[in-house]
């Protein structure tokens, strides 16, 4: 439990987090069952597994674990009539720095994961599931536990659930504190208990060759509530729900120099990046003002503040307006986010201000990819820890006025050349950063009055 | 009989090309004549798609509303180009495919990835074996930059592990390609081989409790890319481009793997296996792969000798033959017996035979040879020509089951000359001192034995590094040796050894060239009509109606 | 290498949540392996290499990987503190300082990198870990399987005192 309870800001939709910091909440299914728990299962389970599928379909919803992939062609992605077992697996090893939402579901409302899962198990065919709970959750993945013996204690998980002649069975699978595993195919092969190195695709989607090589659908904790609540308001209400392209909810994880960091779900779209900090979180600290916005987990580029953003806004007349905009009126959705050339991602808010060095946050988010890095492909497993070993070198002092230049270069050869999405992850931040405060990098170079790239320049340990 | 496989449309670097459906994409490449270059990728192993040095561009024909590829002013299909680069190694050519293979993209990843490989790699040139066969170096000259900008302090790893007997690790020099692990588990089945640690720090080892002692763990330095797996018996023995290297095939078991025999002025230094998808793959096993070292020996035989009373005299090679002949002038056929060798060439047993005609003796056979066999490669029968030994009628289809009548013989007096060819008979079930009651023993070998020592007329002859010929191996599939070195001293060819011996004995005209040989058995043996030795090729051929000579026996 | 009978049940329980293979178990078994012993022994990986019917490197491979999982003991009681960004905004860096001065540690000054260090009396370690997904309450820490949250560096004392 958080030692700090909070009231949801007035902006805030629950639908997600209804039960998160709820006065007199417990994690135990008969605080679930007495709020109308399990019904959407219920209703679920009278529905083909197609209808299911297509209601997904229909609400829109896209994936909040940080590809943002709409969930409903995930799941169509599985033949028809395939014959291999299906396996799900819930994707709860939260490690996307900034991004804090999956936890408080996971440690408060377990059964709304549970449900939302059995739904989604049954849509899908998938008779075995786990859930991948990141290792540093131990409480959480007893919570877990506890809650899926009190669910299979009421028929909602085990054989011939409810009467239907659905078997699913679910487990609890905890991760060591490795970040790849939460790449969908790292996470595979970590349960098939080899190390967890993400899969060349073509062709391991895991759609065709996932778990064991079988078809598998791999989801966010927060998706898999979603479609609890797309079954109860059916997908078209849902999809009413937020913009076009970007419908539902979403937890936003808001962290750093604002005056109230924290989780809260709202429209996707629904505020402005502006809004978010000024308004729901309080603004700026005392004296500080905004230098700088990661806005989805440490892998979006960063949003430089007092850089103006081009966007095409649709006209209610079909034609297309191009305007300028500060980064106060950059909608918090997926496409608007793309847009300006970052992304929503986890929805992990990370705020700097302008005390804030520029290198050394780079350096600190560069020291988490050197260290994550699995290692198997050549651009991240050298390129991560070199970008880390240069900006580490800048703050030491050893930096040289053409380390911009290398690190923007040594990114640029990462990203589109690897086998996963770290490549993008860990390369994004260094492109960014170097490109949005060049004059800083350039600045620790200067200082130490070096000029030359010359070898005797060259940084000791 | 089964529909031909169809042919797929692919467009590489604009031209369009046509390959069979089910070909790599890298391969297809290579057949077009862009070679793309590549570490993890090993076309008898899995592909893991890890060192993306094989980045291409791709794309696939592009749509249109009716499903249907747009085709181009020249008819063909309008390619959409990816904008990522796509490896090459892990896919199978589809219909309309575009490759390119040399664009200024391609140039760059390459670019990329050769520096990432070098950024931590040791400057270990001077001191690697590698050097000469790298592909590191290779692929470093024709797709790399070119000076390094890397200004940090390199990943340091361990530096000379043991892994087991015959293989030595430089952790450093690993590019982290996985190919010896591939190999240890889905070739050798011995899963011992892994990654440790994570990130730019992982590296290759085995775990303390187990070693890499496979009998083909020499087959992980081969496909090693770089020097970071060395074979402890060739390390820092020769540089490789001072090796002069010579098809061959190797005779440790009838299996027959293809080889490459690696030698310097007139010494062996390794053997690597040659690809051969009859025979052996691209592998052989590390005990054929190591038996050489005997033909370097010092100890080898020389000079003819011949012995009179008491201590064998050098003397020159006609005298010897002569004594040869003469001795075996003095006895009856049915007091003389030949011992010939399963491991000679078939050239060396036409021979062989035609001197036990010559001498119109029953008694002959050929030694047998067994050990245990392994699921992969290595043969129970340890000899590598005994099909040649029965096509050439020196044995029946029981190898040696004459031998003990014959060491009885010999025993008991009834034998009283005997030619061992290739072969030490105290080690065939003869008697040492039975030996030295003969009133001939003529001996053709290389290396001193206890059979040697008693010879009354000792020939010095050739290894198998050291001649041109044939064998047939236990499929029947007839293969080639070729020479490498040449023999030491006055050692001569075991065939002509026996021509010489067979002129004086019998007065007639004889061949002088090895092709000769060959003619003279393809006339007169019908599995063998219409082949010469060159006709064989470097991949042998395989004869009908051979059959497969399996020990009676089941092996130790 | 002794294995109380509880536990050898408690594992071969967990193996069965494993139906289509075997070697899924080799993480959870670590897992439970070292909560009992406190650390992986070489032992303990034979064990479970035998036990999954697995090569010892296989176990070894993923041992070295998991940062969580550890060769050696660590303090009777660990600290992990969180040095990611959010935190490291929070005042994640001066964290780490503040415990390893009261829980008696030696820490090379400016050294922040990961490694586990422990006190001379065994009975703390800390490691400056990576983000623990609690970044709107920065900065945080677990103290063994313990989570605190908006950790001020005066709390530590206090904190420490709970840990014995």
């Amino acid at each position: 439990m958080p030692a700090i309870v909070r009231t949801p800001h007035p902006r805030e939709r629950r639908i997600v987090f209804k039960n998160v910091d709820r006065e007199g909440w417990t994690t135990d299914i008969d605080c679930y069952l007495k709020d109308g728990g399990y019904e959407e299962l219920k209703k679920a389970l009278k529905m083909q597994p197609l209808e299911i599928v297509n209601e997904v379909k229909a609400s829109g919803v896209r994936g909040r674990g940080g590809a943002g992939f709409p969930t409903g062609a995930k799941w169509g992605f599985i033949r028809p009539g395939e014959t291999k077992p299906i396996y799900l697996i819930c994707n709860a090893d939260e490690a996307e720095p900034g991004t804090f939402k999956d936890r408080y579901i996971i440690h408060q409302d377990p059964h709304q994961l549970l449900e939302g899962m059995i739904i989604s198990c049954y849509a899908v065919n998938a008779r075995l599931a786990y859930i991948y709970i990141r290792g540093e959750f131990p409480l959480g993945a007893k919570i877990v536990e506890q809650a899926i013996k009190e669910a299979k204690e009421h028929g909602f998980i085990g054989k011939n659930i409810l009467g239907t002649g659905f078997d699913l069975e679910i487990y609890v699978h905890r991760g060591a504190g490795a970040y790849i595993c939460g790449e969908e195919t790292g996470l595979i092969e970590s349960i098939e208990g080899k190390r967890p190195y993400p899969r060349i695709k073509p062709p391991y989607f895991p759609a065709a060759l996932g778990l064991y090589m079988s078809p598998t659908i791999v989801n966010n904790v927060e998706t898999l509530c979603d479609v609890k609540h797309i079954i109860k308001m059916g997908g078209a209400e849902y999809a009413k729900i937020g913009r076009p392209n970007n419908t539902g909810t979403r937890i936003l994880c808001v962290s750093g120099d604002v005056q109230k960091p924290g989780y809260y779900e709202l429209e996707v779209g629904g505020v402005t990046l502006g809004e978010l900090i000024y308004d729901i979180c309080g603004g700026i600290r005392p004296g500080h003002k905004l230098k700088a916005v990661i806005p989805g987990g440490s892998s979006a580029k960063v949003l430089r503040a007092d850089e103006r953003y081009k966007i095409k806004t649709k006209q209610p007349d079909g034609t297309t307006v191009e305007e300028e905009i500060g980064i106060d009126d950059i909608r918090m959705d997926f496409d608007s986010l793309a847009t300006v050339g970052s992304m929503a991602g986890s929805g992990g808010v990370i705020v700097m201000d302008d005390s804030r060095d520029m290198v050394w946050a780079l350096n600190n988010i560069n020291q988490f990819y050197g260290h994550e890095s699995c290692g198997q492909c050549t651009p991240c497993r050298e390129g991560s820890l070199w970008m880390q070993k240069i900006t580490t070198r800048l703050l030491d002092g050893g930096g040289a006025d053409d380390d911009a230049d290398m690190l923007k270069s040594v990114a640029d050869r990462i990203a589109g050349r690897t086998i996963c999405a770290f490549g993008e992850a860990c390369a994004w931040p260094t492109q960014s950063f170097v490109a949005k405060f060049r004059d800083e990098f350039l600045a620790y170079a200067s200082k130490n009055g070096n000029t030359s790239s010359k070898p005797e320049n060259k940084h000791q340990g | 009989m089964s529909d031909p496989v169809p042919l797929l449309n692919v467009q590489i670097d604009g031209v369009w090309h046509k390959f069979p459906k089910g070909t790599r994409v890298i391969e297809a490449c290579s057949q077009a004549g862009k070679f793309v270059p590549r570490y993890c990728y090993h076309p008898k192993l899995s592909s893991p798609g890890n060192c993306r040095m094989c980045l291409i561009e791709m794309g696939m024909p592009r749509m249109g509303p009716d499903r249907k590829p747009e085709l181009g002013p020249d008819g063909k299909p309008v390619i959409n180009w990816m904008p990522r680069p796509q490896i090459s190694c892990a896919q199978d050519i589809a219909e309309g495919m575009g490759l390119r293979t040399d664009s200024p993209l391609v140039q760059d990843c390459r670019h990329g990835v050769m520096e990432f490989l070098l950024i931590n790699h040791p400057l270990d040139c001077p001191i690697c074996d590698q050097a000469g066969e790298c592909e590191l170096q290779e692929f470093s000259v024709q797709y790399g930059t070119g000076g390094s900008r890397f200004r940090e302090e390199k990943v340091k790893k361990p530096k000379h592990v043991h892994l087991g007997p015959r293989v030595t690790l430089d952790d450093e020099r690993c590019i982290l390609c996985s190919r010896c692990i591939r190999f240890m588990k889905e070739v050798a089945h011995d899963d011992v081989l892994g990654f440790a640690s994570r990130g730019s720090h992982t590296y290759l080892t085995a775990h303390p409790g187990r070693v890499l002692d496979s009998n083909y763990s020499l087959n992980t330095v081969d496909i090693c890319p770089v020097g970071a797996l060395t074979s402890s018996d060739f390390r820092f023995k020769m540089r490789v481009w001072f090796l002069k290297e010579t098809k061959s095939i190797c005779t440790s078991c009838a299996t027959g793997c293809n080889t490459l025999i690696g030698s310097r002025q007139n010494v062996l230094y390794r053997q690597t296996p040659r690809e051969n998808d009859n025979v052996n793959s691209a592998w052989m096993c590390d005990y054929g792969r190591l038996n050489f070292h005997f033909v370097n020996s010092t100890d080898r035989l020389t000079e003819p000798q011949i012995r009179h009373l008491s201590d064998p005299e050098t003397t020159s090679w006609t005298a010897a033959v002569s004594r040869a002949a003469e001795d075996l002038k003095r006895f009856q056929p049915t007091e003389i017996a030949v011992i010939a060798s399963g491991r000679m060439t078939n050239e060396e047993l036409w021979f062989a035979k035609k001197l036990v005609d010559s001498v119109k003796t029953p008694n002959y056979d050929i030694v047998p040879r067994t050990g245990p066999a392994d699921d992969l490669l290595l043969n129970s029968i340890r000899n590598p020509n005994t099909n040649g030994a029965q096509l050439l009628g020196l044995c029946s289809d029981q190898p040696g089951a004459k031998l003990q009548q014959i060491a009885d013989g010999v025993s008991q007096g009834h034998i009283r000359a005997v030619v061992a060819l290739q072969e030490d008979l105290t080690e065939a079930g003869f008697k040492a001192a039975d030996l030295e009651r003969l009133g001939a023993l003529i001996v053709m070998d290389i290396l001193p034995n206890e059979t040697t020592k008693r010879a009354t007329t000792l020939l010095p002859s050739a290894s198998f590094a050291e001649k041109r010929g044939s064998m047939i191996n236990v499929k029947g599939r007839l293969q080639r040796l070729n020479r490498a070195i040449q023999s030491p001293g006055n050692a001569r060819e075991d065939w002509e050894i026996m021509r010489d011996i067979i002129q004086q004995l019998t007065g007639a005209n004889s061949v002088y060239l090895i092709e000769d040989v060959f003619k003279q058995m393809a006339e007169n043996i019908p599995q063998f009509q219409g082949l010469s030795l060159s006709r064989i090729g470097d991949l042998g051929v395989k004869l009908e109606g051979v059959v497969s000579a399996e020990p009676v026996t089941a092996s130790a | 290498m002794e294995i109380p009978q509880a536990l050898a049940d408690h594992i071969d329980e967990v193996i069965s949540h494993y139906p289509v293979s075997k070697r899924s178990a080799t993480l959870p078994l670590l897992h439970l392996l070292q909560e009992h012993f406190g650390y992986i022994s070489e032992e303990a990986i034979t064990w479970v290499a035998t036990k999954l019917e697995l090569e010892p490197i296989n176990v070894l491979e993923l041992v070295t990987f998991y940062p969580m999982l550890r060769q050696h003991p660590v303090g009777k009681h660990h600290i992990r503190v969180c040095r990611t960004l959010s935190c490291a905004l929070g005042g994640g860096y001066a964290l780490l300082d503040t415990f390893c001065k009261h829980a008696n540690i030696e820490k090379p000054d400016g050294q922040h990198h990961a490694h586990l260090l422990k006190s001379a009396d065994g009975k703390y370690s800390v490691e400056f870990v990576e983000c623990l997904a609690s970044c709107g309450t920065a900065p945080v820490c677990m103290i063994n399987d313990d989570f605190y949250e908006a950790v001020s560096e005066d709390s530590v004392p206090e904190l420490l005192k709970k840990y014995q």
